[in-house]
Order: structure tokens, then C-alpha cells, then sequence
């Protein structure tokens, strides 16, 4: 679930995004939180994005390197500025607003 | 994978979802029983099964009225308001855990850095970095900012159980605080899941078995702002700190205790260089043993009044209006414990040292030499400088150094402030003095008089009532004995005299107009003396009437037996006369007689 997905068609994008969604293995709104995203970035930013799933309990410490309060957290790295979502990404319009993709 | 998250009700339930939790709080039945130190404690409702184990804060006096600490492995929460010391309690909890028991802690801090807790909790000898260093305890600052998060869809807070757990393991604590966490009220907008997420989390803190200890803001009309008393059951503590006329008063209170008795008052307490420390108002005192020894008030016909002086290690109180000589009175005792050699130590509220040596000067005391042998000690401190706190921590520390016989305390009333104030900052200091044997002088305006009695009077084992009395365009000072324990006393208004030769008590002189003082009472006197004078005279002239009249009568009864005496003389004279004719004339006869027998009879018709 950890892995980096990268979308194979995106060769040199010139906006490519880096996503980060932390989530907590087993937990329903983080199930929908992934499905929830997988959607939007098929259809908005097929071929330049990349997506990283961390799973928190894994990964303790970077709860408090990331200061993650709450899961699932969506975290936009790139490009700037960042941005972070909380919550199963089930609020569409609020989450293409804070990546910037605009209505679509 | 594999892990569920634990349901959690989510909607359907308001502001405060007490039937999560069963009856609220404040409305439950208390029993107050009669604990085995006698005092009097309450035990909350709920279960008693066993002996509930304690957790000791190390907090002097709040494990006195907790009976041994907070509900070990249970949660405790310490709501009020900011600046009332909540994340001071909370940490020192974990710091004598550490330090005292070995205990290790872990501090989740909300709002302060680690760097910031160090820095703050330095200055009362804390440690924390080289706590940290040897795993006792462990900082964690959870970044709360919510200016750059979107909520987008349902979430929870299982970061936050995860990361706690971790840090729990690895120091492998059995202490945590938790300050404070309504912190995430500000970050998130979704109130009831973070009150379920709250409740969970103090839930899953209970079967870590480790004691927690939640700090939370107070609200208004309510204990804390969100609600959160409604799912902690096991202890609630209430700080309080108010600041009243510049004087700064804290206060503790122990809301509930499941399954344990507990004090129920407000405590007191302070923060000082010691940390956090509770004064229960009656603990101290009790055990100890009075002492009969006798100490010189300094004024002898006082020492009279009352007996022999006060008690060693009592507390007296002067009350009375402006310029009735309560520092006169104060600073006549000081004198008098200073020629002994005791030390005193004098906390002058009101008027300057120099003022004060100055002011006592003027009525023949010269307290000057003590002050400069180092017998007697000033504290000076306008009490607007700064809160009633600061006194009592000045207070303490100087009597637990210059160790004095005597402490003086003029006036109380610069300690502005409620009669429940009054009272129980006396309390504190009175308390900690008497444990120390020292003898308490205290001075207070009569305004101060209505709280005095209301509650301090308790305190107080000598009070001394001084009064302005005006009649006849003059005022006069009077002292009476309100009260005096272990004494029989005069409650008889005495007049007081302030004069460059020091204090004088008078006895009263009840005339016609009752009282009378001062000149009233001279002149009165002088008028009774002329009166006595006259009834005197006018008597002295009937006894020496009498005397003569009395030498008048014994002359005439001498003259009268004189006479008597003449009289008696003379007719004894008669007397004689006749028997000594009678034995004439018998003499005659016999010669007569014999005369006859040889001649013829003369004078036997005589005869």
C-alpha cells in the first residue's frame, strides 16, 4: 500500500504533482480516502502526478515528523504551495479547490 | 491491514451526550464521611469495590486532601482557567514521579515547545532536559495549525493514539499529561467527533493502565469549555486563580473523586520556587500541642488584662480604626521580644521601615538598635506591588531563613480582597507560622472586623479590640480584650494612652455619661475629687462637732459625777457623824450605868 505510484504515460510533465495521503491500514475513511483520490487524479492529472500511500501504523514516527493529527491527511508537496486535506476526500469540490484543479 | 477502527458514535448525539456517561456530575449523591484523621471527606458516588490504588502527585497538601494522590491508572482531569496552573500541576506530577518514585512520564504538549517547558519550569529547579536524558520523561509537542487544513470528508484522530502509543512504549511510561488537548478544538471544526475522539482516547489511556492527568480550559457556567468533565469519572480537579484589587489569590478544589474520600473546600495554593503547593486549611494546626509558655505583649498592665502576656505561638489580632495605636501595640511587642533576644520579623504593609522607627519613636519606643543588631527584620512591600501570592512566597521565605520568634504582619488590610480571601491566605500563613512556634501579631482595620468575625476569629487566639472613642471634641484611644483563649479575661473597655513615654492602660472610669476618657475622664475625676473633698470636709466638721459635742457630755457626766461624787462624800460624812454620835452616846450610857451601880442612875430616861 506504501508504494509510489506513478502513472507510466506521464513521461516529463510540466506540472507534475507530488502527492502524500497518510492513512491508517484498516480504517474505512482511509479505504475511501484512496478510492476518493485514485478518481480525481485519473481524471484531472492522468500522467503527472505521483502518489504515495503511507501507512501510519507502519510508520509511527512520522506522525510527529509530519505532524499528523488526523487520517486520512492529504498532503500536496509540489507544486508550491503545499497544501494539506483532512478527511475521506468524499467533499469533491472542496478538495479539487485546495489542489488548485480548478472546476472540472 | 487488519485493524478496524473502533466504531464511534458520530451524529445523533448533542452538545453533552450524557447518557453516554450516566447521571451528570454536580447532581450526584455525595456521602460525607468521617475519615480516620478525623476529617471530614466525601466519597463520590460510584464503585468502591477494593482499595483504590494512588498515584502521589508530590504536591504538598493536595495529596493530604486527595488521601494519597490521583486514581492510579485512571484518568484525572485539572480544568481552569489560563494562568491557573494547570500545565504546572500536571507536569510536576510527572516530575516527582520521576524524580521520587522512578517513574517515567510522558508530557504531550499542545501549546508549549519542549524548549519552552524546559525554559519555564527551570527557574523551580526542574530538570527536564537530564530527565529526558535518563528516559524518565519525554516531551512531545504536538503541532496544532490550523490555518493550513482542509477538511475534506469524515476523519479521526488515530495519529494521535499512534503516535502516543509510541512514545508511551518507548519510554515505557506509566505517567502521561496531557496539555492541553482541547488545543485541537481550535485545528478542527468538527466538535462532536472530537469530543468521541477525546472520550476514546481517555478510554484507551485506562487500559494502558497508565494515570493520566488532562488539563482542559474552564468554561463559562461549566468546568471546562467543551464539555470534557462528562467523560473523565474519576477525578476532577478545579483550579481558580483570580486577581482581586492587584492581589492575586489561587485556589484548588477537588470537584470529584470517584471511590475516595476527599477534601472538599477550596484550597489555597501557590506557586513559588517549590513548585505547586496546596495548603489544607486545617491540617497543620491540629496536631499540635498548645503551649503555656507566656510571652510579654510589652504593655504590663496588658500582660495583666490577659493574664501574663500572650501565648507562645499564638495568634493575636489588633484590630481597630486609623491611628487606634494597633502598630503602637505591634511594634510595644516587638520591643519587648527584642530585649529578650528573640528575633523578630516585621511585614510592614503600609508604611516604610524607616517611617515606621520613626512613627514608634515619637511614643518613647526605639526599635532602631534591634534593626541594627539584626534582632528585628523588615519586610516592606507595598501590597499593590505586587499580588498576595508574591507576599506569602516572600513571607515563607523569610521566615524559613531569618527563623524569628515573632512575626508581625501590619496591616492585613493592604491584603485587599473578599473575607473568604482574607480568611484563607490567613490561613496559609498562620498556619505554616504556628507549625514553626512563632507568635503571630497581626493588625487589621476595624472595616476588616465583620470578615474577623465571620472567619478568622477562628485563627485568632488573642484579639484585641482598639477604638477611637470622640466626646467632648476629643478622641481617646480604648482597648478591650475581645477574645483571649486559655485566658480568663476582662472584656472591659480600658482606655489606651499614647504618649512620648509609651503606652499606658487605664482602667476605666465609669461616670455619670458612662465611659468617660481622656480629659473627660480627668476633669471628671477632678470633680469627683473636689466633691469627695467637700462630702469630707462637711464630714470631718461633723465629726469634730460631734467630738466636742462628745467632750461636752463626758464633761458634764465628769461634772455630774463630781457632784455625785460630793454628794456622796458628804453623806457619808453625815453618816459617820451619826454612828459616831450613836457610839458616843452608847459610850455615855455604859458610863452612866456603871456610874448608877455605884450610885444613882442620871440618864436612863434619857436613854
Amino acid at each position: 500500500m506504501s508504494l509510489p505510484e506513478v502513472d507510466p504515460s506521464s513521461a516529463a510533465a510540466v506540472e507534475l504533482y507530488a502527492l502524500v495521503l497518510y492513512v491508517v491500514g484498516g480504517s474505512q475513511a482511509s479505504r475511501r480516502a484512496v478510492a476518493n483520490l485514485r478518481v480525481i487524479c485519473d481524471e484531472l492529472l492522468k500522467g503527472r502526478y505521483t502518489l504515495e500511500v503511507i501507512d501510519l501504523r507502519e510508520f509511527p514516527a512520522l506522525v510527529g515528523e509530519r505532524h499528523i493529527l488526523a487520517v486520512p491527511t492529504l498532503i500536496k508537496e509540489r507544486p508550491p504551495p503545499a497544501v494539506r486535506l483532512i478527511g475521506d476526500l468524499s467533499h469533491r469540490e472542496r478538495v479539487l479547490a485546495a489542489l488548485d484543479l480548478g472546476l472540472a | 491491514m487488519g485493524h478496524e477502527v473502533l466504531s464511534r458514535p458520530r451524529i445523533g448525539h448533542g452538545r453533552h451526550p450524557r447518557t453516554l456517561l450516566g447521571d451528570s456530575m454536580p447532581t450526584k449523591p455525595r456521602l460525607v464521611v468521617a475519615t480516620a484523621s478525623g476529617k471530614n471527606g466525601v466519597v463520590d458516588d460510584g464503585p468502591t469495590s477494593g482499595t483504590l490504588a494512588k498515584a502521589p502527585t508530590g504536591i504538598a497538601g493536595l495529596d493530604e486532601i486527595t488521601f494519597g494522590g490521583l486514581p492510579r491508572g485512571r484518568v484525572s482531569l485539572v480544568c481552569g482557567g489560563p494562568g491557573a496552573g494547570k500545565s504546572l500541576l500536571s507536569m510536576q506530577f510527572l516530575v516527582s514521579g520521576a524524580t521520587e518514585l522512578g517513574e517515567p512520564g510522558v508530557f504531550v504538549s499542545f501549546e508549549e515547545t519542549e524548549r519552552e517547558l524546559a525554559a519555564n519550569t527551570a527557574s523551580l529547579g526542574w530538570d527536564l532536559p537530564g530527565l529526558t536524558e535518563r528516559a524518565l520523561l519525554k516531551v512531545e509537542h504536538i503541532l496544532v495549525d490550523r490555518a493550513e487544513l482542509t477538511e475534506a470528508g469524515e476523519y479521526d484522530l488515530e495519529p494521535l493514539f499512534i503516535r502516543l502509543g509510541h512514545v508511551i512504549a518507548t519510554v515505557g511510561a506509566k505517567r502521561v499529561a496531557l496539555d492541553s488537548v482541547e488545543a485541537l478544538f481550535g485545528a478542527l471544526s468538527d466538535e462532536s467527533l472530537l469530543r468521541a475522539e477525546l472520550r476514546r482516547l481517555f478510554g484507551w489511556l485506562k487500559d494502558l493502565g497508565v494515570t493520566a492527568v488532562v488539563t482542559a480550559e474552564r468554561g463559562a457556567g461549566e468546568l471546562t469549555r467543551h464539555g470534557l468533565e462528562e467523560y473523565v469519572s474519576d477525578c476532577v480537579i478545579l483550579l481558580d486563580h483570580r486577581i482581586q484589587d492587584d492581589a492575586s489569590t489561587r485556589r484548588l478544589r477537588i470537584v470529584k473523586y470517584r471511590g475516595s474520600a476527599h477534601g472538599t473546600d477550596e484550597y489555597p495554593f501557590m506557586i513559588d520556587a517549590g513548585g505547586f503547593s496546596v495548603f489544607p486549611l486545617t491540617s497543620l494546626a491540629l496536631g499540635r500541642e498548645a503551649t503555656s509558655e507566656r510571652v510579654p505583649s510589652g504593655v504590663q498592665r496588658l500582660d495583666e488584662m490577659l493574664g501574663g502576656g500572650y501565648f507562645r505561638a499564638a495568634t493575636v489580632l489588633a484590630s481597630g480604626g486609623p491611628g487606634s495605636g494597633k502598630t503602637s501595640l505591634a511594634a510595644a511587642h516587638v520591643r519587648a521580644a527584642c530585649e529578650r533576644g528573640e528575633r523578630c520579623l516585621y511585614l510592614a504593609m503600609e508604611e516604610s521601615p524607616r517611617q515606621l522607627v520613626r512613627n514608634m519613636r515619637s511614643i518613647g519606643i526605639d526599635l532602631e538598635p534591634f534593626v541594627r543588631d539584626g534582632t528585628l527584620a523588615f519586610v516592606s512591600r507595598r501590597a499593590s506591588e505586587s499580588g498576595l501570592e508574591a507576599h506569602l512566597t516572600a513571607s515563607h521565605r523569610e521566615v524559613a531563613v531569618f527563623e524569628p520568634a515573632t512575626v508581625v504582619i501590619d496591616s492585613l488590610s493592604a491584603f485587599a480582597g473578599q473575607p473568604v480571601e482574607v480568611r484563607s491566605i490567613l490561613a496559609r500563613l498562620i498556619e505554616d507560622l504556628k507549625a514553626r512556634d512563632i507568635t503571630v501579631f497581626l493588625t487589621t482595620l476595624s472595616d476588616a472586623e465583620a470578615s474577623a468575625s465571620g472567619g478568622m476569629s477562628s485563627l485568632v487566639d488573642t484579639w484585641l479590640l482598639l477604638s477611637n472613642h470622640e466626646l467632648a471634641g476629643e478622641r481617646n484611644r480604648a482597648i478591650a480584650v475581645a477574645k483571649s483563649r486559655g485566658t480568663a479575661n476582662s472584656n472591659q473597655l480600658r482606655e489606651f494612652v499614647l504618649s512620648s513615654d509609651g503606652i499606658e492602660i487605664v482602667d476605666p472610669y465609669a461616670g455619670e455619661g458612662g465611659l468617660l476618657m481622656g480629659n473627660a475622664r480627668l476633669e471628671a475625676q477632678t470633680r469627683a475629687r473636689a466633691a469627695d473633698e467637700m462630702r469630707e470636709q462637711a464630714l470631718e466638721a461633723s465629726r469634730r462637732a460631734l467630738r466636742a459635742r462628745q467632750a461636752a457630755v463626758a464633761a458634764q457626766i465628769a461634772v455630774l459625777e463630781a457632784e455625785m461624787e460630793a454628794d456622796l462624800a458628804a453623806a457619808g460624812a453625815d453618816i459617820g457623824e451619826q454612828e459616831q454620835r450613836q457610839a458616843q452616846l452608847g459610850e455615855d450610857e455604859r458610863t452612866r450605868g456603871s456610874a448608877r451601880a455605884s450610885g444613882p442612875r442620871e440618864d436612863a430616861g434619857e436613854m
